[in-house]
């Protein structure tokens, strides 16, 4: 179980690290005769090839198969893995259109970079200041102590969403999408952190007492190398646990701060932009491929509680 | 234990405090204010009533003064948006907010905990399963739970797929009105319990597999006692504390969940009201909300560390835990 949580991790990264190359379609290729177009199934006799679609009706948003003239598959070619030409049949539309005709599966798979990428921005971010926040605490004890841990405690009860829905829209609404990043990264990781500066100041706090500190000391190494050298590694596997934990909550407050138009602009594809679509209930219930982003959210996150199975701990505490 | 109450009512005035202040500086720091509501072409003094009625003209230090002063005589301002008072709204807003929580709460206690302890004291297929649909459901935050049942209700046309009430409900007789919401609360609600459950199944399987391996199971069995009798009557007791520990974190999550699940609904509650309040730098809206947030936060962990004494006399009497 755990090591087909990794490998799905794993394959998730490596999709969203080949995106050029997997997806047929570019991501920003609006196909207008095909606004909201069923996923075009791929047929496997004679050969792998799809029915071309044609628009029958823009009120109805009807779509009619060509069945006469299959369009084949073509592989490896304009520096993709599949694709069909558009003057030859296409597009491949393996999970439909969205309203502006874009490929949602290839949309899908470049959405896995930028929630992917975000998220672990946050995370590695969260991670520093908490191990700075809770080693420092932790090392020095006292009156430091206790000031940095009131402080902790202190963000860990703040209402997260609210603070980070609060601290989005107090910035300008249209923001242009590397500052959006930037943005929301240091947002998450403002509100991550706490949880991680708690665990690793009780480990240095614990640490320190131990023979190896004292020898460092006795040898003269400075506190901050005797911190950051030989106190912080004993917090490594602490990290790594909170990494798992923190990453599918980022790519979660993502989807939602997206999904509620406070995240990035709609031209960005992400997990979260893309569930935009979704906000149309009639509409989704027509176009349910506009959901497959919620089952990218899904299997990322099964992924994480997969690979953190059985470490003996409570499992992922899912807030937004 | 009045000093441990006192304490965190302390503890949760502080919070509010810092939080609704801090969303009213953070508000009025904002580009953009209040003003642009008011249409394309505001004449001059119609932009500076307006300011002077929020106080905008002051500085920020001043007006987060004279609203604190206010707020101690529970006067929490105006709404622009809703030209009514936020203290109406607010009020009308969090009871929504919470009768979807303590539905919620309720379901995933009534879901989560029997599961825990069918799953936690049993072997075999039917407990595989439910340990199975757990960690699936572990891995659906309430965003997709949401969606998926708002796209589930659109399509079977079961239950209504979002709305606190059908349209034209205000004509309804008060009981008519209650059946109503009734029907519109299950979506919502199972949304924001159905990963909570899982969590308390969860929790619950493994703390009371924990319990039947404590000797005195081992030897209550081995007396003869019914395995029914030692898991309700003699276990569960004991397993309780860890669930009791999350309950108050439980309760945060459904704060944090009710934001995303209101707005996917159309639930008009808290999460929803704030969102609407920022997007229209609707200060005082905004600076309310985040007290009432808060409010709940507090509240919800002051519930979790009640329960937890109850579940465990160590805390009870002042020990560490």
């Amino acid at each position: 179980m755990r090591r087909a949580g990794r490998l799905l991790l794993g394959l998730v990264v490596l999709i969203a690290a080949a995106a050029p190359w997997l997806a047929p379609n570019p991501p920003d290729r609006a196909f207008a005769q095909l606004l909201y177009a069923p996923p075009t199934p791929i047929r496997f006799t004679p050969a792998p090839s799809i029915y071309p679609q044609r628009l029958v009706s823009r009120l109805e948003r009807r779509f009619e198969e060509d069945r006469q003239h299959p369009a084949p598959l073509r592989w490896f070619s304009g520096g993709r893995l599949v694709t069909v030409p558009e003057d030859q049949g296409g597009p491949l539309l393996l999970l439909g259109a969205d309203r502006f005709g874009r490929d949602t599966f290839s949309r899908l798979l470049y959405g896995a970079r930028a929630s992917l990428a975000l998220a672990a921005v946050a995370t590695v971010l969260a991670l520093v200041i908490g191990a700075l926040v809770g080693g420092v605490a932790g090392y020095a004890g006292g009156t430091v102590d206790d000031l940095f841990s009131r402080f902790t405690d202190f963000v860990l009860v703040l209402p997260a969403i609210y603070v980070a829905l609060a601290l989005r829209a107090v910035m300008p609404l249209v923001l242009p999408p590397a500052t959006v990043f930037v943005l929301l990264g240091g947002i998450f990781a403002l509100l991550g952190w706490p949880i991680v500066a708690r665990g690793v100041r009780a480990i240095i706090a614990s640490e320190r007492e131990r023979d190896y500190a004292l020898a460092g000391h006795a040898l003269g190494a400075r506190p901050s190398r005797i911190l950051l050298r030989h106190l912080l590694p004993a917090a490594g596997g602490y990290l790594s646990v909170q990494a798992t934990l923190l990453l599918p909550a980022f790519i979660l407050a993502e989807a939602t701060l997206s999904y509620v138009g406070l995240g990035f602009p709609d031209t960005v594809p992400t997990w979260g932009t893309m569930l935009q679509e979704a906000t149309n209930v009639s509409l989704l219930a027509e176009a349910p491929w506009m959901l497959a982003p919620a089952a990218a959210i899904f299997i990322v996150v099964l992924a994480v509680n997969l690979a953190v199975q059985g470490t003996g701990r409570a499992p992922v505490q899912l807030e937004p | 234990m009045a000093r441990f109450l006192a304490r965190r009512l302390l503890f949760a005035l502080a919070l509010v405090m810092v939080v609704s202040s801090a969303s009213l500086v953070l508000a009025r720091l904002a580009p953009g204010d209040i003003t642009a509501q008011l249409g394309p072409f505001p004449t001059p003094s119609e932009v500076a009533n307006l300011r002077a009625r929020f106080d905008l003209d002051r500085s920020p230090a001043e007006q987060l003064m004279l609203w604190a002063g206010r707020a101690l005589r529970f006067e929490f301002g105006d709404s622009f948006l809703y030209n009514r008072p936020v203290r109406e709204l607010i009020g009308r807003a969090a009871a929504n907010t919470a009768a979807l929580a303590v539905v919620a709460l309720t379901a995933a206690t009534l879901l989560g905990i029997p599961l825990g302890i069918f799953t936690g004291s049993r072997r075999g297929t039917a407990a595989a399963f439910v340990r199975g649909l757990s960690l699936v459901f572990l891995s659906v935050p309430p965003l997709l739970t949401s969606l998926v049942l708002v796209f589930i209700a659109a399509t079977t046309r079961l239950f209504p797929p979002g709305g606190m009430t059908s349209a034209g409900a205000l004509d309804l007789s008060w009981s008519a009105w209650l059946l109503d919401v009734a029907i519109h609360i299950p979506l919502p609600a199972l949304a924001l319990a159905l990963p909570i459950a899982a969590t308390f199944e969860r929790l619950q399987s493994q703390s009371m597999t924990d319990a039947l391996h404590q000797p005195f199971a081992v030897a209550a069995l081995a007396r003869g006692v019914a395995p029914r009798d030692v898991i309700v009557r003699h276990a569960w007791r004991v397993s309780l504390r860890p669930i009791c520990a999350v309950y108050g974190l439980a309760i945060g999550a459904l704060l944090s969940g009710s934001f995303i699940v209101e707005f996917v609904t159309a639930w008009p509650g808290l999460g929803r009201l704030m969102y609407e309040a920022l997007q229209a730098r609707d200060i005082y809206l905004v600076a309310g909300c985040a007290a009432t947030g808060g409010l709940f936060l507090a509240f919800g962990s002051l519930i979790g560390d009640l329960l937890l004494a109850a579940a465990d006399p160590r805390v009870r009497q002042g020990q560490a835990a």
